[in-house]
């Protein structure tokens, strides 16, 4: 994450690449052994991705096998099953594997969405200028007003069995605003700035001054906008799932695998671990989130 | 102020109008039609279906669908609820209060612990105490608010006799005045704790970054060098100065709180607009689910309009800008 911050400053002085990528690292090394909860908060991200992605390495068993209907149903944690096996017999840790490589991938994708969407619109609604600056800032401010879960429970009760796909793009889709007006008031910022002035002085166009110049200093606050906005995906996801509009059974994801109260009380194993694991992923979010964002504005120290 | 308000308000219509647009048209792209399940029925003949496709002016354009449906919303014509089989104006009213009882005593309580929570961490702040609250906060905002109220459900009513939902007992010994109130105190005991336990993290980090703040203050200073104790200097001096940004906080976080507010309803049988919402999807009760979509964003806009206008009167100093 950090290179981005320093190859935009580098960028500008047409930095050789080797020199580059050293100092890249060093700056990043230098990061994380001073900010121990960054570096612990990236190793449990990286911890929890590779063993979710490598799920079918990982899990003991397939995710869908269904162990024995009748005698294996509801198993407590065992050797056999370390965490235990659901309703239908099958194996809570290999389901948690796979949820969380499907859970994570959703999160991901629709952060990208959002993010390229909005960095787009807010880019636009801050350079524009006039009727149609105005025209897309009281847009942004009327599509922020409307609370996310409901236009999503809206959209996702119409529209049942949506293939995954479409989910991913709808959760994008009502995920830029906050990115949007983020970039836009950057954007405001950044106009005013010396260096733009100058730029216009050597003759630069408006878009080669908007593409070169402000976006690539727009950059890291959207780095950190998106690490908190990953996490804020996978409660999301987990939500709608578990309500049963989202990614549907049987396929696991960490919010279908959590069942009703009245289980979660009898089979605690069933529920505990995946809400664990959506915790435990969510803060590793967070907490980058922050420390990013004190390490790229110092001045907040 | 009062053209402040009135900006507001017509931004505010503006908002509600697009959610009911946004909802009107997402109904109608989506596959199959709002009656799909009784259409579908075999023994219900052709003839039949085109009679309640016109009394429903499902055959009409889709332009003279809308204008029907705005003007009918205008008209506080919200339709017929088909799964509780009663106008959907009468089961809002009674689902309203209920979630505006549960989201007031969750603010009012998450409110509180947060300012807490943060005059704790800055009194001793980069200490243990310190780091150690703002691990409790971190984690709370991690956790999903469905997981974290069917926590609180099974762990409290394990450990207390506390009623695993509901809003009232059917029986009750007690039908006084006193009773009642006991009673549904009682209901909202878990519920609120839970929705308070959601916010609390999102309070207590802006309010500690907001009293951290002011402490370099000159009027800080001051009153520490006249001799004040530290934690007066920070009750009395520091904390009034850093309450605007939480009114304004309050504003933006009405959305989290209505969100938790929808699983708690829902894990905790609490019958208010969440639990509408969320039943109105299982029973595919459209004109249900659109009302309480639309009637939710007007809250949720009310809550802005209601902050903005209390940080107005809070602090002079901000102008006419938005």
């Amino acid at each position: 994450m950090w290179f981005v911050a320093l190859s935009t400053r580098e960028s500008a002085m047409n930095a050789d690449t080797p020199y580059l990528f050293t100092s890249v690292a060093r700056t990043g090394t230098r990061w994380l052994a001073s900010d121990r909860s960054a570096a612990f908060a990236l190793a449990l991200i990286a911890i929890i991705a590779t063993v979710c992605l490598l799920a079918p390495l990982t899990a003991p068993y397939p995710p869908q096998v269904q162990h024995h209907i009748v005698n294996l149903k509801y198993a407590p944690p065992s050797l056999e099953f370390p965490m235990g096996t659901d309703a239908a017999s099958r194996d809570v840790l290999s389901r948690l594997l796979y949820g969380g490589r499907l859970s994570l991938s959703v999160a991901l994708l629709a952060t990208l969405v959002s993010v390229t969407l909005g960095t787009a619109y807010g880019a636009a609604a801050g350079y524009a200028r006039g009727i149609v600056g105005a025209l897309l800032d009281r847009f942004l401010d009327a599509l922020l007003a409307i609370p996310r879960l409901l236009l999503l429970m809206a959209i996702f009760a119409a529209w049942r069995d949506m293939p995954i796909w479409g989910f991913i793009v709808i959760l994008g889709l009502t995920g830029w605003y906050g990115v949007a007006r983020l970039v836009r008031g950057q954007v405001l910022a950044l106009k005013a700035r010396d260096f733009v002035a100058s730029a216009q002085a050597l003759g630069a166009s408006r878009s080669r001054i908007l593409v070169r110049h402000i976006l690539p200093n727009v950059v890291t606050p959207v780095i950190v906008a998106a690490t908190l906005g990953l996490g804020h995906v996978i409660v999301l996801e987990a939500g709608l799932s578990w309500l049963g509009i989202g990614v549907s059974t049987p396929t696991a994801s960490w919010g279908n695998m959590i069942e009703d109260s009245a289980n979660f009380a009898r089979y605690w194993w069933v529920s505990l671990f995946p809400g664990l694991a959506i915790v435990a992923t969510v803060m590793a979010f967070n907490v980058l989130g922050d420390a990013l964002l004190k390490a790229f504005s110092p001045r907040q120290q | 102020m009062a053209a402040f308000l009135i900006r507001r308000l017509i931004q505010g219509a503006i908002v509600v109008a697009l959610v009911a647009t946004l909802v009107f048209l997402l109904i109608h792209a989506a596959p199959g039609e709002p009656f799909a399940d009784s259409l579908e029925n075999p023994s219900v003949s052709e003839s039949v279906r085109q009679t309640w496709r016109q009394a429903y002016g499902l055959d009409r354009p889709i332009g003279e669908q809308y204008a029907r449906y705005v003007a009918a919303v205008f008209q506080g014509n919200l339709g017929f609820s088909t799964s509780r089989h009663r106008p959907v104006a009468d089961v809002l009213a009674d689902a309203l209060p209920n979630t505006m009882l549960l989201m007031g005593t969750g603010l009012a309580l998450g409110l509180f612990a947060g300012i807490a929570v943060a005059v704790a961490q800055v009194r001793r702040r980069g200490r243990r105490v310190d780091r150690l609250l703002s691990g409790v906060s971190l984690t709370f905002l991690a956790v999903p608010d469905f997981w974290l109220a069917m926590l609180v459900l099974v762990v409290f009513t394990r450990l207390f006799p506390l009623p695993i939902g509901g809003a009232s007992d059917l029986f009750i010994d007690d039908f006084s005045t006193v009773g009642r109130i006991a009673d549904r105190a009682k209901h909202l005991l878990l519920p609120a704790l839970t929705l308070a336990l959601l916010y609390f993290p999102i309070i207590a980090r802006h309010q500690r970054a907001a009293l951290l703040e002011t402490l370099p203050a000159e009027y800080v200073v001051t009153a520490r060098a006249k001799g004040v104790r530290e934690s007066e200097v920070i009750r009395r001096h520091a904390l009034r100065n850093a309450v605007l940004p939480i009114v304004t906080l309050l504003g933006i976080a009405f959305p989290a709180l209505l969100t938790g507010a929808v699983f708690i309803e829902r894990v905790f049988s609490w019958p208010g607009m969440g639990l509408v919402i969320v039943e109105s999807i299982g029973s595919r009760d459209y004109p249900l689910l659109t009302s309480s979509v639309i009637l939710s964003s007007a809250f949720v806009v009310i809550g802005s309009i209601l902050a903005d206008v209390v940080r107005r009167s809070l602090d002079p100093r901000i102008g006419d800008e938005r």
